[in-house]
């Protein structure tokens, strides 16, 4: 056990500092993006056969946590393209569809979005109905995807459909991956507004879509493959950790700044004590998030671990923004505009955005099914 | 970077689960726990006979020169089988000397301790329930050529086994560690019944018991930076035992929910059971991730060893009780008797909880380092 850096490690650690404290704070986000793609951090860890940087685990984890720290912005603008889309063209991609996908994403000219969740299927993404046909060189796909975030500005989408029926029970068999053009005829994108205000998901219907047989992603019926592998990628809670942290910085400081009942919040010891517990879980996570680092490093799967932190998160998440209120007594209610609000009702705003990450990445339900049934090993319900 | 265990590591981990599976089934512990002494002397001597009460003590002393990472995966294994005995209070002790005695010390002290034929403990805390040193109310009065010490200190582990104790005295010059021997004239040691018949707690009594200058470790700044420190460290051992005895009664817990069938169906099937079995894993691994983390920087890195410390345990303290709770309640009625096994890690979380502070005394202490 060694919580310090190698050597070797921590000389990369010193050039990705040296990078940061030349081109922080960001004036120009397009220069940003042009320098930290020549760089080969864009896809830092995507093998340099494709554009990425080659870079191991470890670099990778050190990167993040230092562009984090420092409040850096996103390498590249292509989130899901990134995310999980070139990582599922990298495994199933065929050399003409690596050639012709993975250079815009990296260059940050495009935007995907993904297309799995239907009105009739979330949790349970397996079951899904939207159809794929094959007609020639083409399928026809004919149905509707829902909260498909970034529709109304996306190029691409990672589509699945059904290309056969669901046989027994086996609903995995017979979905297939498409890459489909936003702009194909017979696509219509209607966005839907959230509870917060923001429009960045939205319902798309298809209509006799046409799509080449060469977009489609790994072969028929192995769509359900491709997804995992690619959802595999959405992983190191590092970045998020930081996140986090910089969150409770800014929750520290409601506290010291705030007066309840006549009183400063900070002498009251459940104030103190619900705080030092967010903390405390945070650096949980930061440790939790090292120690499934190590197993990947020495070649261990990863199975379901990563369930641990997201539980974390989505707590977290609910729990801080919910908290950032309650210290503020009457003027809890009030939102940017107003005069009493606090902070402009920053903590109002994350206290109704939170489903973005605890409904989109699966639902705190949904990762206890998962710990408990393949890591504890309990029977399927 | 490397949040893993050596292969050296490793097998200790192996040999103590090994050790622990052959010799310290549960009939055995019970009657280990149930006995006069609430321990097995003969277990005891197995244990130092593998170097597990030499684990922090030099090799130059009789040790294995090793740290609290090793420590921490030796308790944990031990705290997994609610094995009783003075190996954590004993540890506490060698590692107290090791770090505050001169060269005489060491060599008076030490050797004995590593090979277990000593038993050793830490005697910090007093009656009125303070954790700091500010509690520390014992005399040590100059008297003649040495001193002579008057008091009670309350909360000790392990306090009627012990041969010697590392006390915490108001001296002259204000707080002193010494060491105290149990067979000296004006010491005793009473033990004091507890909900964990599994653990010891009592009491050690001082009435005008000599400390000659020759036993006294440390004083004045120094001993109250010694006194932290030691209490922070048995905070380490405590929660080592924690993160063990919570695997533990989780698994146990696991294995009912499979087995046990209702409505045709196991319960494990109810995600009323799973959910709660898939909350106690994410406490479980998450406080034994922060334990981990507090055993190294207390080797390697004591300036962090305060904070880190105080995650682990207030974390583990709140989760462990919870698990505890939870163990009986997926059990039902089975989980309510004497003769079931669940019910020992309820008691051993509430052993634990108050022992080396409580989650309020330790997210405080959170709360200050990361200053609010
Ligand atoms: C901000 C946001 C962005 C999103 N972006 C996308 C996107 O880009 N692309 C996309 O395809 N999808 C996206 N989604 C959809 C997301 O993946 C789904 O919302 C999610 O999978 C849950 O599905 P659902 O909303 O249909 O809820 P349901 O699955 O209907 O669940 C409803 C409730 O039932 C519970 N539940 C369901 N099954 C079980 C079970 N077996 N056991 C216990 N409880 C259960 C759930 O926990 C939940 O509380 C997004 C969602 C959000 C909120």
């Amino acid at each position: 056990m060694d919580f310090d850096l190698t050597p070797e490690e921590e000389a990369f650690r010193a050039e990705v500092v040296a990078f940061l404290d030349e081109n922080l704070p960001v004036k120009d986000m397009r220069a940003w993006t042009r320098k930290v793609r020549e760089k080969r951090w864009v896809g830092f860890s995507w093998p340099k056969e494709v554009g990425g940087g080659g870079g191991t685990l470890m670099q990778q984890a050190i990167l993040k946590a230092e562009m984090a720290k420092r409040r850096a912005p996103a390498l590249g603008t292509c989130f899901m393209g990134l995310a999980w889309v070139g990582p599922g063209l990298i495994e199933y991609g065929t050399a003409e569809q690596k050639q012709r996908f993975i250079p815009d994403i990296l260059d940050s000219k495009v935007q995907w979005c993904t297309g799995y969740s239907e009105p009739d299927v979330g949790s349970d993404l397996a079951a899904l109905q939207c159809r794929g046909e094959r007609d020639g060189d083409h399928y026809v796909v004919n149905g509707q995807k829902i909260w498909t975030s970034l529709a109304p500005f996306a190029d691409w989408m990672i589509l699945l459909v059904r290309t056969a029926p669901m046989e027994g029970g086996n609903k995995h068999a017979g979905i297939t991956c498409l890459l489909v053009h936003m702009k194909s005829e017979g696509i219509e994108v209607r966005p839907i507004e959230n509870m917060a205000g923001g429009r960045m998901f939205a319902e798309v219907f298809f209509t006799n879509v046409r799509v080449p047989v060469d977009q489609r992603l790994g072969a028929e019926g192995e769509g359900w493959a491709v997804t995992v592998s690619a959802l595999a990628n959405e992983r190191s809670s590092i970045s998020e950790v930081e996140a986090l942290l910089r969150r409770l910085d800014e929750l520290k400081n409601l506290a010291r700044a705030t007066r309840k009942h006549g009183r400063p919040v900070l002498e009251d010891p459940a104030v103190r004590r619900r705080i030092a517990h967010f903390e405390t879980v945070i650096e949980g996570m930061r440790l939790n998030g090292l120690r499934f680092l190590t197993k990947q490093l020495k070649g261990e799967p990863l199975t379901s671990e990563t369930s641990v932190n997201k539980l974390h998160r989505a707590t977290l998440e609910v729990a801080m923004a919910d908290f950032a209120l309650t210290l503020q007594g009457p003027a809890a209610a009030y939102t940017k505009g107003a005069e009493p609000a606090i902070e402009s009702g920053k903590w109002q705003q994350s206290s109704l955005s939170w489903p973005d990450t605890v409904i989109g990445g699966g639902t705190p339900n949904i990762q206890k099914n998962i710990i408990a049934e393949r890591i504890l090993g309990l029977p399927k319900d | 970077m490397n949040f893993g265990f050596t292969e050296e590591q490793e097998l200790l981990r192996e040999q103590a689960q090994r050790f622990v599976e052959q010799r310290c089934t549960m009939p055995r512990v019970r009657e280990w726990a149930a006995s006069d002494q609430g321990f097995s002397r003969e277990l005891f001597a197995e244990i130092a006979e593998l170097g597990w009460t030499g684990l922090l003590i030099p090799e130059a002393h009789g040790g294995a020169g090793l740290g609290w990472v090793e420590a921490a995966l030796v308790l944990e294994v031990i705290g997994s089988a609610l094995v009783p005995g003075p190996l954590a209070s004993t540890l506490l002790a060698g590692a107290a000397i090791a770090e505050l005695g001169s060269d005489a010390q060491k060599q008076r002290y030490l050797p004995e301790l590593a090979a277990g034929k000593r038993i050793g403990t830490v005697a910090l805390l007093e009656g009125d329930g303070s954790l700091d040193v500010g509690g520390v109310a014992a005399e040590a009065k100059g008297e003649g050529g040495g001193l002579v010490a008057t008091g009670e200190k309350a909360h000790v582990l392990d306090a009627a086994a012990a041969d010697l104790f590392v006390v915490a005295l108001r001296g002259e010059q204000g707080l002193l560690l010494c060491v105290v021997e149990g067979d000296a004239e004006g010491v005793s040691a009473q033990r004091q019944p507890i909900i964990d018949r599994t653990k010891h707690l009592g009491s050690v009594r001082l009435e005008g018991a000599s400390v000659p200058a020759e036993a006294i470790l440390c004083e004045g700044a120094e001993a109250e930076a010694a006194y932290r420190r030691l209490f922070d460290l048995g905070a380490v051992a405590v929660t080592a035992e924690m993160v063990g005895a919570a695997d533990a009664a989780h698994q146990l817990t696991v294995g009912y929910a499979k087995e046990r069938t209702q409505f045709g169906r196991p319960i494990g099937q109810y995600q009323g059971v799973k959910h709660p079995l898939a909350e106690m894993f994410v406490d479980i691994a998450t406080f034994r991730s922060l334990l981990y983390y507090a055993a190294w920087v207390a080797a390697g890195q004591p300036d962090a060893l305060r904070r880190a410390v105080s995650m682990a345990k207030a974390y583990a303290s709140d989760a462990f009780a919870r698990v505890g709770i939870d163990t009986i309640q997926l059990h039902g009625a089975i989980g309510y008797t004497a003769e079931y096994d669940a019910q020992l890690y309820l008691k051993r979380s509430k052993f634990a909880r108050p022992t080396f502070g409580d989650s309020d005394y330790h997210y405080e202490r959170v709360a200050q380092l990361g200053g609010l």
